[in-house]
């Protein structure tokens, strides 16, 4: 693909910002432009979430950008992050628009909190409304509880146990102790601490659970050609894909196989070793989307890493910790970093390429970055130039 | 006690037949008959002209005081009976007097009391409830009748209005037979009327032959647990936490997601026997749910 990552840009990452969203939205815009050495005049594209409340206007306007030639917007929660990526780096590379910014911002812990029932999921009858109805009146309405359905059928097939998920945990809180930018700077976790966490949903223990955030993040998507003369080390887009799978429900997709995978990833996963030519032996770090432990081991094997079944072996003696046989989320993911959405795990997939990481991992040329999982998703590969 | 034995104790009360109580304390007398017409707005000279009482006083003559015994009735055990059953609520429907003669200021009075009839369960605007129905008569010295009146009062359930649960399906005209079914204390499954194929959770096209012709077969009831979870937090309006939701694998071949009830959370577990269970959320929302399989 004929696209890069040229910039990125971030607001600190808090649990009360003090700050609008479109402030937090335009600040990260603004942070990733400079990063880029370009000038808001440029941008002409601008992609974001459907479920972000900034407009693509609204932050144009305040960041004093010209015309907008496109704007687009990524459905399904947090699986849309990489898949700004792909609608921005489809745009440039169809010539539809220049310099086009991905965004996500929002005051999640300070403002409206995902992890909050929301007793309307239920209520309307659209197509989205009427698939939640079969679980919002049992009370099934939080993301950790959507999750732990899964979890639950993945230990009983695999024998992965509570622990096995802790590993996880375990490794994001040990990058994100040796990340500044991260809310748990400095505050690593034991094994036994994430099993003396008290319940959320079982299986799954607060632990578990990633954190909940205030902040934004931005990317400045452009032509790889125009990349290589802009002031930072262009991170080349080798592969975007979006993918949902066949019986997919929004995340209770409860209906249509064993429950002990995530087939979306794997429809992601398929797509970006088919456009890159490339494999699992060739990605040096992955940054996988960590909202949840047990989609952490669920995601190496969709994604070939590791066989079926076979995740809680390949993540024990720190095999995905810096060090390890594949490192995984060198700044801590969302379960230490921040939870901005996956956007964070974009960024630190670029500075991961360009060398420039607090928690570097020696010798990247590739990194594949995943969205939310369990929804319909999307996947990166970066690569150095 | 069902609805039966309320019954049987009504036939029991009625086979009783009339229970005399005592003679009055005080004779028809004057002061009490001024009172009366005082209070009743009743202007005519001729009662107290004449010394006799206005024929609808006959029940004032033999009412027990506040303090003391009363004589015992038919009446009481019955409704005391549809207190204890919950049909707290009174409220009289019924009363006409039948009067025989006039009485005279002197005269004392002894009532006599029969239970007549029970008729229930039935349901009314105030709830679900039983018409009692009695008579009284009144006696002269002679024990000639001098007045009768038939009583009958509704004992009712008070209707709880219960809060609105919270957590409401949306339902449109694909899902609509489902829900309709639950409330018959049915399970539907959608299943396409051209190919066969059953599906769940239903939608407007089978997917497998494309064709918009709905029906639906029902479950037999039965199913598994195929995986579960114990919710803990964060509180859900509506619900007590712990509980648990599960996927439960039915027989026909369909998943459905349900709450598992009557059963600790901690005996819950994959492959776990369960059988259908209809639970009232409000007046209107009927939810199907699941309990342990007695085997
Ligand atoms: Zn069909």
């Amino acid at each position: 693909m004929e696209a890069a990552i040229a910039g990125i840009g971030a607001t600190e990452f808090s649990k009360e910002s003090g700050r609008s969203e479109l402030r937090l939205a335009a600040e990260a815009v603004l942070a990733a432009l400079a990063d880029a050495g370009l000038d808001p005049s440029d941008v002409d594209g601008m992609v974001t979430f459907t479920q972000d409340s900034n407009q693509e206007i609204s932050v144009a306007k305040e960041i004093g950008a010209g015309d907008l030639t496109f704007f687009s917007r990524v459905h399904y929660g947090g699986g849309a992050a990489c898949g700004t990526v792909m609608h921005a780096a489809m745009a440039v590379a169809t010539g539809m628009a220049d310099t086009v910014v991905c965004y996500r911002a929002f005051n999640e812990r300070s403002g409206r909190r995902f992890g909050q029932p929301d007793a309307r999921l239920g209520g309307e009858p659209s197509s989205q409304g009427l698939e939640m109805s079969w679980h919002v009146p049992y009370g099934l309405m939080t993301p950790a509880a959507w999750v732990a359905m899964f979890a639950q059928r993945y230990m009983h097939t695999t024998g992965a146990t509570s622990e096995d998920f802790g590993r996880v945990a375990v490794a994001m809180r040990r990058h994100a102790s040796t990340n500044p930018a991260a809310w748990f700077h400095q505050r690593p976790i034991t094994l036994a601490e994430h099993q003396e966490s008290r319940w959320i949903v079982e299986p799954l223990h607060l632990l578990d659970c990633c954190q909940e955030s205030d902040g934004a993040v931005a990317v400045v998507v452009t032509t790889a050609e125009r990349a290589r003369d802009l002031r930072q080390a262009p991170a080349l887009i080798t592969a975007a894909a979006q993918g949902a799978g066949a019986g997919q429900m929004m995340m209770t997709s409860y209906y249509r196989d064993g429950m002990d995978g995530l087939p979306e990833i794997s429809v992601v996963g398929r797509r970006l070793w088919e456009m890159s030519g490339l494999g699992p032996s060739d990605i040096q770090t992955a940054i996988l989307y960590d909202h949840f432990t047990p989609f952490v081991l669920m995601q190496l094997e969709e994604l070939g890493f590791c066989g079926r079944g076979e995740a809680r072996s390949y993540i024990q003696d720190g095999g995905i910790e810096l060090g390890g046989r594949l490192p995984v989320n060198p700044h801590g993911g969302q379960l230490g970093e921040a939870y901005i959405h996956g956007m964070n795990g974009i960024a630190e997939a670029v500075r991961q390429v360009r060398g420039s990481s607090v928690n570097q991992v020696p010798g990247v040329h590739n990194v594949l970055v995943t969205a939310g999982t369990g929804v319909p998703t999307s996947g990166l590969i970066l690569s150095a130039a | 006690m069902t609805s039966d034995e309320l019954l049987e104790l009504a036939d029991k009360q009625i086979a009783m037949g009339e229970l005399r109580g005592s003679p009055s304390d005080d004779p028809v007398n004057a002061p009490m008959i001024r009172h009366w017409l005082d209070a009743m707005g009743n202007r005519n000279p001729l009662f107290l002209d004449k010394g006799l009482a206005p024929p609808s006083m006959a029940q004032v003559w033999t009412m027990s005081g506040v303090k003391r015994g009363k004589d015992p009735s038919p009446v009481d055990d019955l409704l005391k009976a549809l207190d204890a059953h919950g049909y707290t609520g009174v409220v009289a429907t019924n009363c006409e007097h039948t009067y025989h003669r006039y009485v005279r200021v002197g005269e004392r009075l002894t009532p006599g009391t029969r239970f007549t009839s029970l008729a229930g369960p039935k349901k009314t605007a105030m709830g679900e409830g039983y018409f009692a129905t009695w008579n009284v008569t009144w006696y002269d010295e002679d024990s000639e009748p001098v007045a009768e009146m038939m009583f009958r009062v509704l004992k009712f359930r008070p209707r709880v209005r219960r809060e609105p649960y919270p957590l409401k399906p949306a339902v449109n005209r694909d899902t609509a037979f489902f829900w309709e079914g639950v409330r018959q204390g049915e399970l539907r499954i959608q299943r396409c009327s051209s190919c066969g194929s059953l599906r769940h959770p239903p939608g407007p096209v089978c997917p497998s032959c494309h064709s918009t012709e709905q029906g639906y077969v029902v479950a037999c009831g039965e199913g598994t647990v195929y995986s579960y979870v114990v919710h803990h937090h964060p509180p859900v309006p509506g619900k007590e936490t712990p509980f648990v939701v599960a996927v439960v694998e039915l027989p026909e071949g369909v998943r459905i997601v349900g709450n598992i009830v009557d059963c600790p959370v901690e005996a819950v577990g994959i492959g776990m026997s369960l059988r259908v269970t209809y639970r009232p959320m409000d007046d209107e929302l009927i939810l199907p749910m699941w309990a342990p399989r007695e085997t």
